[in-house]
């Protein structure tokens, strides 16, 4: 379907330019000797088939472990400080055990969990309800490798995914984010108002080689790597410890596991 | 026929100049949620609908109470109602326009609104919304049309308008249940995720929608030549009456299985609704008055006495009208996004630009409606000469 | 009929007014635009496709672009020559082209085409707003 789109929206382009440009595209496609153009993965790019996360909440000492990781995934993303409550942007962000597992509340917890803070970001769900829901696919589940990604451009701002998501995962850009961005990074785009935004596994990074920027801060809180793989670091953290997933009863397979 | 909506009184003329101005204090107000974003609404990154959604649930169901005249004329051939039918089936275009204006004003990029076309996406129920409200928006503007013309040249509706006008029967239902489908099927949200949604929606339109349509017809009495009778109005009263128990019914059946199961996904959002979470509730009193007022509107219809005096029926009505609006309204699309699935109790308000833009959209919903009853009405008079 | 004279009338107004913009613009051609290239544009000579193609479809690779890279995960581009290039608008396009004001707007102003790339992409010289 991709394919007809953009042949269409190329036979579009052509008949629009009418018949002045034709003979000049004509010249191009008949030169000889040259390939066709492609696009390919970057050779340096990390491959997986169902990118997975394993949070070890043991490595977890106090609230602020979690600063480093919060704080380079909001530079790195340029994700704004908004005035009020309301309108946050959240991608990675902290929350106590019985917000993150609300569950699996009790009144007798563990110590060590009573007082820390614990991680939470998009469980990049293997059924996915926010993709089911968005009715333009500008939210969607990576073949190739599992990724819940959003495609900021095609989002019309309808907010059904942010109604879909168990986990609060969702943001939307009440107002134009940029006068509220610290620091940008030049090399990541902002959002515009109007459309939704969440964690996308450093899908950037990954295609360049590099782990997700909150893995690389997380001072080895955060394990990073191919589900699919059982030689993989988070099959060897799976395989050896007891892990939990926030709202396992829902059927949505989250992608993200804590070790408590 | 348009003809006939532009030769009016000076009182005609008037209330519509007037509804144009609330249009287009809204318009403005569109303008600078347009420049800003839904930053100037209540709305936030926990309850992510208020006003626009709640007010277009509302309206859906209107626009499907039209069928309540519909069906019993054209499938039970109850001939009392065919003198309506037209008023129903333009109530319902009225309402379709103004729950398509209010999904226009809730999207954050409008502009990319083809995109729903563009890539069609029929796992979302937001796609089949798209297809059953326009379906039901052209079906009635079809049959209405071709019914009143019919009408007026004194001759029967053409034989292809049969299918149309059966097909919007169901199609009746289907956009109240796809419009509770957009709720019900969310993991996670444990107020909305309940087999009983589509059917709570369709009771409470079959309130609400017949319950305005009287009051319609009231006021059509007062101020036309044209009586849409009393047989009609009492048989509409008695539907009324019937759908709010039910809904009423359907509502305690809900508070059962949340309390008696006792399950806390279920029971947080009623308890925030009716007696408030963690030190918030700020729709108690709301919640309280709807119960309140749906309590009244089946003790004032149930009663023969009291339905059969139209005064006390337009009371009954208003109190049915305004509960079931506040149910759903305020009550059903808050009260399930409080508390958040991690148990944030973060609650919510319309503010003042939210509720001049909604009342802007309500404004050309009354102008469409006036236009359209002053042509079906205009016809009926025609007609009697 | 009656109504003739406001029929005739009634079209031409409606004549006038559709043209109005033609007969109100004529002779008054605004130039083509100039773009400037930077000096990097100018030492690089061709863009990843030639130069007449991009001018007039740089557009739809850009929209094949954003839909290969956000929705398939490949960002490398391969271009006819064989040289690769890392398919970003606002790290590739924008880095060559940094005078977004005297390169893309020329144009978009003259086409009275305003896309909202910018609005995300943050333009060159890369600056802090």
């Amino acid at each position: 379907m991709e394919d007809s789109r953009r042949n269409f929206l190329k036979i579009a382009g052509i008949s629009a330019l009418g018949l002045g440009a034709s003979p000049v595209l004509d010249a191009f496609s008949k030169e000889e000797g040259l390939q066709t153009p492609q696009m390919i993965q970057g050779e340096k790019a990390l491959k997986a088939t169902h990118w997975g996360m394993v949070i070890d909440t043991r490595k977890i000492h106090s609230s602020e472990d979690l600063n480093p990781m919060i704080a380079a995934c909001n530079k790195i993303h340029n994700i704004p400080k908004l005035e009020t409550e309301n309108h946050e942007i959240k991608w990675i962000w902290a929350e106590a055990y019985h917000n993150a597992f609300p569950e699996k509340e009790t009144n007798f917890l563990n110590e060590r969990l009573e007082h820390i803070a614990l991680p939470v970001l998009c469980n990049h769900c293997e059924d996915p309800p926010c993709c089911r829901a968005c009715p333009t696919q500008a939210t969607f589940k990576r073949e190739s490798d599992g990724v819940v990604m959003m495609d900021f451009h095609r989002c019309i701002g309808c907010r059904f995914c942010m109604a879909a998501c168990p986990y609060g995962a969702r943001s939307f850009n009440f107002r134009d984010p940029r006068p509220f961005i610290k620091e940008t990074n030049l090399e990541f785009p902002t959002r515009m108002k109007g459309v939704v935004e969440k964690c996308s596994f450093c899908a950037e990074r990954l295609a360049e080689g590099k782990l997700p920027a909150c893995v690389e801060a997380s001072n080895g809180i955060l394990i990073f790597g191919d589900l699919d793989d059982d030689k993989s670091e988070v099959r060897q953290a799976l395989r050896e410890n007891y892990t939990i997933r926030r709202k396992q009863n829902l059927g949505t397979g989250p992608s993200v596991y804590y070790i408590v | 026929m348009l003809e006939l909506a532009i030769k009016g009184s000076k009182r005609y003329w008037g209330w519509m100049a007037l509804l144009a101005a609330v249009v287009g204090v809204g318009f403005l107000v569109y303008l600078q949620q347009l420049s800003f974003g839904l930053g100037i609404t209540g709305m936030s990154r926990d309850v992510s609908w208020g006003f626009y959604i709640a007010n277009f649930t509302y309206l859906v169901g209107v626009a499907a109470g039209g069928v309540m005249v519909v069906l019993p004329y054209y499938l039970h051939d109850y001939k009392a109602f065919g003198k309506i039918t037209i008023l129903g089936e333009f109530l319902a275009v009225a309402s379709l326009v103004m729950c398509l204006l209010l999904i226009l004003v809730d999207l954050g990029q409008p502009m990319r609104m083809l995109n729903v076309i563009f890539y069609p996406s029929p796992r979302s129920v937001l796609f089949w919304d798209m297809i059953v409200l326009n379906g039901y928006l052209f079906l009635n503007i079809v049959v209405g049309w071709n019914v009143l013309e019919a009408e007026r040249n004194g001759t029967s509706y053409p034989f292809w308008l049969k299918p149309f006008i059966l097909l919007s029967i169901p199609w009746a239902i289907s956009i109240h249940t796809v419009t509770a489908y957009l709720y019900s099927g969310l993991p996670g949200r444990g107020f909305w995720m309940t087999a009983i949604l589509a059917p709570r929606f369709l009771s409470s339109a079959f309130a609400a929608g017949p319950a305005l349509l009287i009051l319609l017809c009231l006021v059509v009495r007062k101020l036309t030549r044209f009586d849409p009778g009393r047989e009609q109005i009492q048989s509409l009263a008695k539907i009324v009456a019937y759908a709010i128990c039910i809904n009423v019914f359907f509502f305690l059946c809900e508070v059962f299985v949340a309390f008696y199961s006792n399950i806390p996904e279920h029971t947080a959002h009623i308890k925030y609704l009716f007696v408030g979470l963690e030190g918030k509730g700020a729709l108690v009193p709301w919640m309280w008055t709807s119960m309140g007022l749906m309590a009244v509107g089946i003790i004032l219809l149930v009663n023969p006495v009291t339905r059969r005096q139209e005064g006390v029926l337009a009371v009954a009505c208003v109190a049915v009208f305004v509960g079931t609006w506040i149910d759903k309204g305020l009550g059903m699309i808050s009260g399930g996004f409080v508390p958040s699935p991690l148990h944030h109790v973060n609650e919510y308000a319309p503010t003042i630009p939210e509720i001049l833009i909604t009342l802007g959209i309500y404004a050309m919903g009354a102008l469409v409606l006036t236009a359209l009853f002053k042509m079906a009405i205009s016809v009926k008079e025609e007609v009697a000469g | 009929m009656n109504d003739k004279k406001y029929i005739i009338a009634g079209l031409a107004i409606f004549v006038v007014l559709m043209t109005f913009p033609f007969w109100f613009n004529m002779g008054k051609a605004a130039p083509p635009p100039e773009v400037i290239l930077t000096p990097k544009a100018l030492a690089a000579k061709e863009c990843v496709r030639p130069t007449a193609l991009m001018r007039v479809e740089h557009q739809q690779l850009l929209d094949v672009w954003r839909d290969t890279v956000t929705r398939d995960g490949r960002r490398i581009y391969v271009n006819e020559q064989g040289k690769q290039f890392n398919m970003s608008l606002s790290n590739t396009c924008l880095d060559c082209h940094s005078n977004k004001a005297e390169f893309c707007d020329r144009c978009h102003n003259y086409a009275s085409v305003s896309p909202y790339c910018w609005d995300c992409h943050i333009d060159n010289p890369k600056e802090n707003k």
